[in-house]
């Protein structure tokens, strides 16, 4: 099933056309994940899919509607957005930066009601990051000030989730914790999950579903073993990879790989 | 909520010195007045000469400076949320200096104009320059960047000032000029602030009823599109409030470098950095910096007055420094 799709895309940004003639259905209550090179148009793409930025030509389709038409507060109950390494919010702490989550519920002065105080919590006590509350955002680590921008995002209480490159800057472990997180919501309460990644083992192993762009054009899509070959790689990063299996997930990996010369 | 309440706690104090602070910019001064003159000027009709003086030469100078000073320091906090620029202020974004073009040009051109008159002036200034500076910063694609809009806002500045200053020349009214915006809070009269009083009043409400808006902006752009926010409609809404409080405050006082800078990052360090509580304190501590540095003027030297942008320059950069180097809760 596809609740969001989008056809014939173009996006520019002035002059510069980053992406040219995409179309693309988002499988629901899947994850989805994105990979190219540096450059290719993967963050603009999601920036547009969430209508952050516009789109030139072409409509992005969500439930039936063209979210460029769609008034933009309904759009924040289904869509929630985690910006490339969020803007550092000097002052503001964790509670107050989760319940940010809450706005596109919100009227007039935006007083919090008990309702709105437990949604919070939620997030806190999924995200582990409850202990960190009345702490101030700027002083956590770059790990826990990731789940706590996670935290807002699930505050939103959308069925939809993006992220861009959520693992940026994190160690092996902290990336890790942070998949399996969204995984986990994904898996446990149905959302539908459309990330970047940088790492394409990480791409494969946690997706349902893969993008491969280049040059703002999309590749390849399809499952896993239909996106993870030799030949997609080739294509998008001119490498010559060595795609296995993993032993304990049984998705493909890439094992090791070369620059193909003079390509 | 525990910070609720401290909030309302603090509001609640900064209140308490504001009215300790207008009781003692209405006592004390060139001629000497007592309390229970104050008393009788502002709850009676009795009336003697220290009656007069408070009721047509110092209450409406005091309330003019309540009013520059809060106009100045809320639109200064929202232009620093709305620009995430902690350096934005009235002057260094345009506003100021366009009002004080549109006065130099108003007074040469139509010397008979009436204060609505420059007042309307005043705020077609400050929003051309205003748009001038926002302009020019988002010129490129991609909005305006915090560092842009401080180029652009010091290259449109410094244009304004020399417009202002060549017209000055030109027509032979530098004095004129001068006098109405460094003469700051001298022979402010009732008329004048009727006129003025509806436009900050309806600027400081909007304001308010924006500050939820302007938090989630503060973070990020792109942060409060994808909070469903309409970003587009916020600025526009937040320039109209800027606009309004910057041209009333150059209208009523001439140009107050320094306030809209200062008092927002005072204010964050005591109520942090949700924009619900930042405007109203900063409202507030505004009125009483103007008050205070009001009432140095017109005491440390008298009878003689020291002009009060010095008291404020004076004033300000100690306690600026402090905040900087406290750091924490402001930007960083």
């Amino acid at each position: 099933m596809v609740r969001l799709s989008a056809e014939h895309l173009d996006i520019s940004y002035g002059d510069r056309t980053i992406v040219k003639d995409l179309s693309l259905a988002i499988p629901d209550k899947k994850i989805t994940t994105i990979i190219g090179s540096n450059g290719c148009g993967k963050s603009t793409l999601l920036k547009a899919l969430t209508r952050v930025i516009p789109h030139q030509a072409g409509s992005i389709v969500l439930d039936g509607s063209d979210i460029a038409k769609e008034n933009t507060k309904k759009l924040a109950r289904k869509i929630a957005i985690l910006p490339q390494t969020p803007e550092n919010a000097p002052g503001l702490t964790v509670g107050e930066l989760v319940s940010y989550g809450r706005f596109p519920y919100q009227t007039g002065f935006g007083r919090l009601s008990a309702e709105d105080h437990d949604i919070i919590n939620w997030a806190l006590d999924v995200t582990g990051t409850q202990f960190f509350k009345y702490h101030p955002v700027d002083a956590l680590s770059g790990g826990q000030r990731q789940r706590v921008w996670i935290a807002m995002a699930l505050a939103q209480e959308t069925e939809m989730i993006f992220l861009d490159e959520p693992t940026t800057y994190l160690d092996m472990a902290h990336q890790l914790e942070i998949l399996e997180l969204l995984q986990k919501l994904n898996q446990e309460q149905e959302r539908t999950i459309v990330m970047v990644l940088h790492d394409l083992n990480q791409a494969a192993r946690f997706a349902d579903h893969m993008i491969a762009m280049k040059n703002g054009e999309i590749i390849k899509a399809g499952t896993c073993d239909e996106v993870m070959t030799a030949e997609v790689l080739k294509t998008v990063f001119r490498i010559d990879a060595e795609i296995g299996l993993d032993p304990r997930t049984q998705k493909p990996i890439c094992i090791t790989y070369n620059l193909i010369k003079g390509a | 909520m525990p910070t609720k309440f401290n909030f309302f706690a603090k509001l609640l104090m900064a209140f308490a010195v504001f009215v300790l602070t207008f009781t003692a910019a209405l006592a004390f001064g060139a001629a000497d007045i007592g309390l229970n003159d104050i008393r009788l000027a502002l709850f009676s009709n009795v009336s003697n000469d220290a009656i007069s003086v408070i009721r047509e030469i110092r209450l409406p100078r005091e309330l003019a400076a309540i009013l520059v000073g809060a106009a100045l320091a809320v639109s200064g906090a929202i232009m620093q949320g709305m620009t995430r620029n902690p350096l934005a202020d009235p002057g260094l974004l345009g506003l100021t200096a366009g009002a004080n073009a549109a006065l130099a040009v108003t007074l040469a051109m139509i010397p008979a104009a009436n204060y609505f008159g420059i007042m309307v002036a005043c705020f077609i200034g400050a929003a051309v320059g205003g748009a001038l500076v926002f302009g020019l910063g988002s010129m490129k694609k991609g909005g305006f960047s915090p560092f842009r809009i401080v180029l652009a806002g010091a290259a449109i500045s410094a244009f304004l000032t020399a417009v202002a200053e060549g017209i000055g020349l030109y027509f032979k009214i530098s004095k004129d000029i001068s006098m109405w915006t460094a003469g700051g809070l001298i022979g402010t009269t009732w008329g004048q602030l009727q006129v003025i009083f509806p436009f900050i009043l309806i600027a400081m409400i909007v304001a308010l009823l924006l500050s939820r808006q302007l938090s989630i902006l503060s973070l990020s752009e792109e942060a409060a599109i994808g909070l469903g926010q309409n970003t587009n409609r916020t600025k526009a809404m937040l320039f109209v409030v800027i606009t309004a409080l910057a041209g009333a405050a150059v209208a009523l006082a001439g140009n107050m470098a320094f306030v809209g800078l200062l008092v927002p990052h005072i204010v964050r360090a005591i109520v942090g950095v949700d924009y619900r509580h930042i405007i109203p304190m900063s409202a507030v501590a505004g009125a009483i910096f103007m008050l205070f540095a009001d009432l140095m003027g017109r005491t440390i030297n008298a009878p003689f007055e020291t002009p009060v942008a010095a008291i404020v320059a004076m004033l300000g950069l100690p306690f600026f420094l402090i905040i900087v180097r406290k750091g924490g809760r402001t930007f960083t």
